[in-house]
């Protein structure tokens, strides 16, 4: 079982209090309505799926209930960080080559 | 009486402490502190069971938890009759009663042996060779004949009357292993004073030092100086030592699952004691001491009862005081056979010969066995075992070929070498590395905090394997916080090693040979059916496996995979890390469910949700149905009725007087802040900023594809505070719904929101008698139809206690919903109830709620839609704001499919019979003579007879279904084609002037 560290918690908490929210920094456009039929494929339909590094978001549903953002490894399910929903993607991750 | 193989003044139980027992119906007599094996073994028996495929004898091959073949079935009563328990590790109790497994009649007599006979019809990948054709060999042929004669124990009949208990914990350092590595690991992490947590499968601890003689620490012998060094760590407030407790996965982050037998080895558990219990341990570090396991010989009949690994006579003797024969031969690659030969030897026991694959060896172990008069062979091998029920002789013929002589035995130790149990650094993830000196896959890189010592590391000798522990107990406690302790390392006077040996076949079961020299055991996995996998295309390590099952039994290959994958690499002509190694996984011997299931069974499985009613329905007969977690009421049957007369009288007292019904499943949600409104227009469909504070509203919520997702009645109790009901089963999601596109999309808005569904009790009061019955209750609350219409929501007391008192209608009637706080709902309930007697008016369940809103063509998100549905398709397109220029959904609506012509619409449903009622989910055709299969314009989503219409009535969803009205469908059915006609969703009162009524 993943430890997770939820940012407004600030402590690391069992996998069994988080839910996964599907891939993180896909922003509802503002004017969704005018979207069109390609723009609203990608936002709607098309995710990246990769093996690696993921951008993703999570909810500590059985703790505080706050959705926050997470960098994971899906090859080794490590979580490389965490952060608040709404601060923007990490420039550069801990641990990764300087 | 003492039992015949058992040897006076060896071993270390007390020969004062007797039980009996009893194999396939013999009774025998054992020792307290016997395995099942070790007591069969003092009474000479080593036949306990058949292959799972050849079906041939077997007997031990190993003392401890890798045993392949010695799989028994313990009975304790009909409901506890535990299969495929290794007798090597399940302890003696008096009266402990085992049997046989996979034998038919008779073990020494066991019919399916024929198999052994056929056995180039078995070869390795039968399985997907003969399980293809004909078809019809399934039915008769491999199910039930096939599968029945391979196979292990039988289940219990009865449900499992054990209990299984649970724990969690934590620590700083867990120590995996509980041998002369493990306790000095965790001696010297517990003098850190950090919390220390040390767990051994055995039910003593100390390892190989159970049958290393020769080891020495601190002055005393090696197994003396373990019970003793326990016995302190046991005495230390910050050290937890579980015995009898294998960790059997390594899972991330350092949490590791362990299952410790409480009471299996227990003559009378009682009630009081779990069976298992089951630790999820979180720790910082992790000290893995899991040891090595030896392996065996691979030649020609080497499965023969008798023919056993070396570690494991000496495990008979040293420990349990049992001889595994009188007449004893050998047969090695490595040093280690030789302390086993002598240890023997030292106990009146006959060493037949010693016969050594390696030329010249020269060691003290070797000196000694000379010394002690033992036949050495050097650079020989033994290439068969005679006997078929019992091992009887060895054939021993130079390596390289030459003449072949026999020698009597009555049993054959062997040793191959040692592999280092790498399992759990497997588990987490560590990468093995192979040693091409010592042969051997060792930890390579590591994944996780933890660290390997001792023999699962490939350290080899007691003095660096207790250095080694004691300096990473020490650096691991550290690491975790432990402050310096004093050190107080055990002193190794002496010590045994052994290294080396052999991997894959011994001569004579090498390519080209035919024999049956097992690699695999329990899933009958020989030498050549390695190399045959190889043959027919095999190249990876993981192929060869599946092909051959070899080890996928349940030992998992604990003595086998080595000597597999040697083979392999042979045959394929690679060197062994280039042909890989099988992935270690989870769990490292069997776990039973009961121990991971643990106390949710039953009643416990899963939580049960009342309403403050369900004491009054249930005393009222109520029937109840599960909808989600809840338990609610479907109907109220009176004396004689079945459902269809009790939902029958239901549905028509509530349009003619009235009646009550429990609606507090519904979920409920207040939306409350500045932005309340604001919120509210963006996750319904609807309009909401120009609700009048006191108004009601139907409101649809979509997912941004376009579909409905839920619907309710909203109420605005003030300006910034809406009462959002949802639908049972979707108030989690919807609340889950709500937070995230408040959360993260609209974050600006001004809104909380918080689920109060348990909150308030719901009491429905439905019909033309609604009013009258609540009316004399209520205070400070107009009921009147101009100073309180159809959806309109007022805040007031009720019984004297707070009410927030809705009008509106799912049954098309006059009606309110009166919702109280829950610790009032019963008495509220019955205060109702006691006015609603006045009247006439009944209580009803969940089935007439159901059939009432069909009458009316009211919807039921789940029901009557399924994620690809519409507002226009469910005929609602008029809740949709044609105004609103944003809404979660409002994109997705307009998309090309969901605008399209010929969507499936949501229509009524008369039909011709009125007497017949339609199944829910039956499909519908345009014309019943097509040929088969048909093409299906729709299906049904909610039928039921009406006694209100006096006939059956449906709903579907059918494509182009509005511009269908009037026209006729066919409703195929096993027995026949069922007329249909297209109508309007609304059956009763078209008008809606019930509503007032």
């Amino acid at each position: 079982m993943l430890l997770i560290r939820c940012p407004y918690c600030e402590e690391e908490r069992p996998e069994l209090e988080f839910r996964n929210a599907g891939e993180a920094h896909i922003a509802r456009p503002t004017n969704i309505a005018a979207e069109s039929d390609d723009d609203f494929e990608k936002f709607f339909f098309i995710r990246a799926n990769p093996k690696g590094v993921i951008y993703e978001r999570w909810r500590h549903i059985h703790g505080c209930a706050r959705f926050f953002n997470a960098v994971r490894d899906t090859v080794t399910d490590k979580f490389i960080m965490t952060y608040k929903a709404g601060e923007p993607k990490p420039a550069k991750l801990p641990g990764a080559a300087k | 009486m003492t039992a015949a193989f058992r040897i006076s003044g060896a071993g270390r139980l007390s020969q004062a402490r007797t039980a009996s027992f009893s194999f396939d119906d013999k009774s025998y007599t054992g020792i307290e502190g016997d395995t099942l094996a070790s007591a069969l073994l003092a009474n000479g028996v080593h036949l306990v069971g058949r292959s799972f495929k050849y079906h041939r004898p077997r007997g031990f091959l190993s003392a401890g938890a890798e045993e392949p073949n010695a799989l028994v079935q313990i009975v304790r009563d009909d409901a506890r009759k535990t299969p495929n328990v290794r007798a090597t590790v399940q302890e003696l109790y008096d009266g402990l009663t085992a049997n046989s497994q996979n034998c038919w009649p008779s073990l020494a007599f066991d019919i399916g042996a024929v198999n052994d006979l056929a056995s180039p019809m078995f070869s390795a990948g039968f399985y997907y060779k003969t399980f293809m054709w004909p078809k019809s060999a399934w039915k008769n042929l491999y199910e039930p004949k096939i599968r029945a004669a391979a196979g292990l124990g039988v289940s219990p009949e009865k449900p499992d009357p054990d209990h299984y208990a649970a724990r969690y914990a934590h620590c700083e350092v867990l120590v995996l292993g509980g041998g002369a590595a493990g306790i000095a690991a965790a001696l010297a992490a517990a003098e850190t004073g950090v919390r220390v947590i040390l767990a051994d499968e055995q039910a003593e601890f100390g390892g190989s030092l159970r049958f290393e003689s020769g080891a020495r620490i601190d002055g005393q012998g090696g197994f003396a100086w373990a019970q003793g060094a326990v016995a302190k760590l046991k005495a230390m407030d910050n050290v937890r030592v579980l015995s009898r407790t294998t960790a059997f996965g390594y899972y991330a982050q350092n949490f590791v699952g362990l299952v410790e037998r409480v009471s299996d080895h227990l003559k009378s558990p009682g009630r009081e004691l779990a069976r298992e219990r089951l630790w999820q341990v979180r720790a910082n570090r992790v000290v893995i001491a899991t040891g090595a396991i030896e392996r065996h010989m691979v030649f020609a009949n080497n499965d023969r009862p008798g023919v056993m690994l070396a570690s494991a006579a000496r495990t008979y003797l040293n420990h349990y005081g049992v001889a595994v024969g009188r007449n004893v031969g050998v047969y090695t690659a490595n040093d280690s056979a030789y302390a086993a030969a002598i240890d023997l030897k030292k106990a009146g026991v006959n060493i037949a010969a010693v016969v050594d694959l390696r030329d010249n060896p020269a060691g003290p172990v070797i000196d000694e066995a000379r010394a002690l008069g033992i036949e050495i062979n050097f650079g020989r091998a033994v290439i068969s075992a005679g006997g078929k029920l019992r091992v009887s002789s060895m054939t021993v013929q130079p390596k390289n070929g030459g003449g072949e002589r026999t020698v009597p035995v009555d049993a054959i130790l062997m040793s191959a070498g040692w592999t280092p149990s790498v399992h759990l650094f497997s588990q987490s993830r560590g990468k093995v590395a192979f040693n091409d000196e010592t042969k051997r896959f060792v930890p390579g890189t590591y994944a996780q905090d933890c660290v390997s010592v001792g023999g699962c590391n490939g350290t080899d000798g007691l003095d660096a394997t207790v250095d080694e522990a004691y300096a990473a107990g020490a650096k691991a406690a550290k690491e975790a916080g432990g402050k310096a302790g004093k050190s107080a390392k055990p002193k190794v006077d002496a010590g045994e090693s052994c290294s080396r040996g052999m991997l894959g076949a011994a001569p004579g079961a090498g390519p080209g040979t035919t024999v049956k020299a097992f690699v695999d055991f329990q899933n009958d996995v020989t030498a050549k059916d390695i190399r045959q996998a190889v043959h027919e295309g095999m190249r990876s390590i993981e192929h060869v496996k599946r092909f051959t099952t070899n080890g996928m039994a349940t030992d998992q290959g604990k003595t086998s995979n080595m000597h597999g994958l040697a083979i392999a690499a042979e045959e394929l002509g690679k060197p062994i890390p280039q042909v890989g190694l099988t992935t270690f996984r989870a769990p490292y011997t069997p776990v039973t469910f009961g121990s991971i299931v643990g106390h949710a069974r039953g009643a416990l499985f899963d939580p049960t949700r009342r309403t403050a009613t369900h004491g009054w329905a249930a005393s009222q007969g109520a029937v109840f149905e599960d909808v989600g977690h809840w338990k609610r009421a479907w109907y109220f049957p009176k004396a004689g009725e079945d459902m269809h007369a009790a939902v029958n009288r239901e549905c028509v007292a509530v349009r003619k007087v009235g009646g009550l019904f429990d609606a507090s499943t519904l979920g409920k949600i207040e939306v409350v802040g500045p932005d309340a409104a604001k919120f509210m227009e963006l996750l319904y469909t609807n309009p909401w900023e120009k609700l009048e504070t006191g108004r009601c509203r139907y409101g649809i919520m979509l997912r941004e594809d376009g579909f409905i997702y839920d619907d309710g009645v909203v109420g605005r109790l003030a300006p910034d505070r809406f009462h959002v009901t949802t639908t049972t089963g979707g108030a989690p999601r919807v609340m889950n719904h709500m937070e995230d596109y408040l959360q993260t999309e609209f974050p600006h808005l001004n809104v909380w929101l918080t689920s109060i569904t348990e909150q308030w009790a719901v009491i429905a009061v439905q019909g033309p008698k609604s009013r009258d019955i609540i009316a004399p209750l209520v205070e400070g609350i107009d009921m009147s139809d101009e100073a309180m219409p159809h959806m309109s929501v007022r805040e007031g007391k009720i019984c004297g206690v707070p009410t927030r008192l809705f009008r509106m209608s799912f049954t098309g009637e006059r009606g309110f919903e009166v919702n109280v706080p829950a610790d009032y709902g019963e008495a509220v309930w019955e205060a109702l109830w006691a006015e609603g007697q006045k009247h006439g008016a009944v209580a009803y369940g969940t089935e007439t709620m159901h059939v009432l809103r069909a009458e009316k063509g009211y919807i039921i998100v789940g029901q009557d839609t399924d994620g690809t549905v519409t507002p226009n398709d469910a005929g609602l397109d008029w809740a949709v704001g044609k105004k609103k220029t944003d809404f979660v959904g409002i994109r997705g609506l307009t998309r090309s499919d969901l605008v399209a012509k010929g969507r499936k619409q949501l229509v009524g449903l008369k039909t011709k019979d009125p007497k017949v009622v339609l199944e829910e989910g039956a499909q519908i055709v345009a014309d019943p003579k097509q040929p088969i299969p048909m093409k299906m314009i729709g299906h049904v989503t909610s039928s039921y007879w009406s006694e209100n219409c006096g006939r059956s009535i449906a709903l579907a969803l059918v494509a182009g279904g509005r511009d269908r009205m009037g026209q006729t469908l066919y409703v195929p059915m096993p027995n026949g084609t069922i007329e249909v006609e297209v109508t309007g969703m609304v059956f009763v009162d078209e008008k809606g002037e019930r509503l007032n009524g």
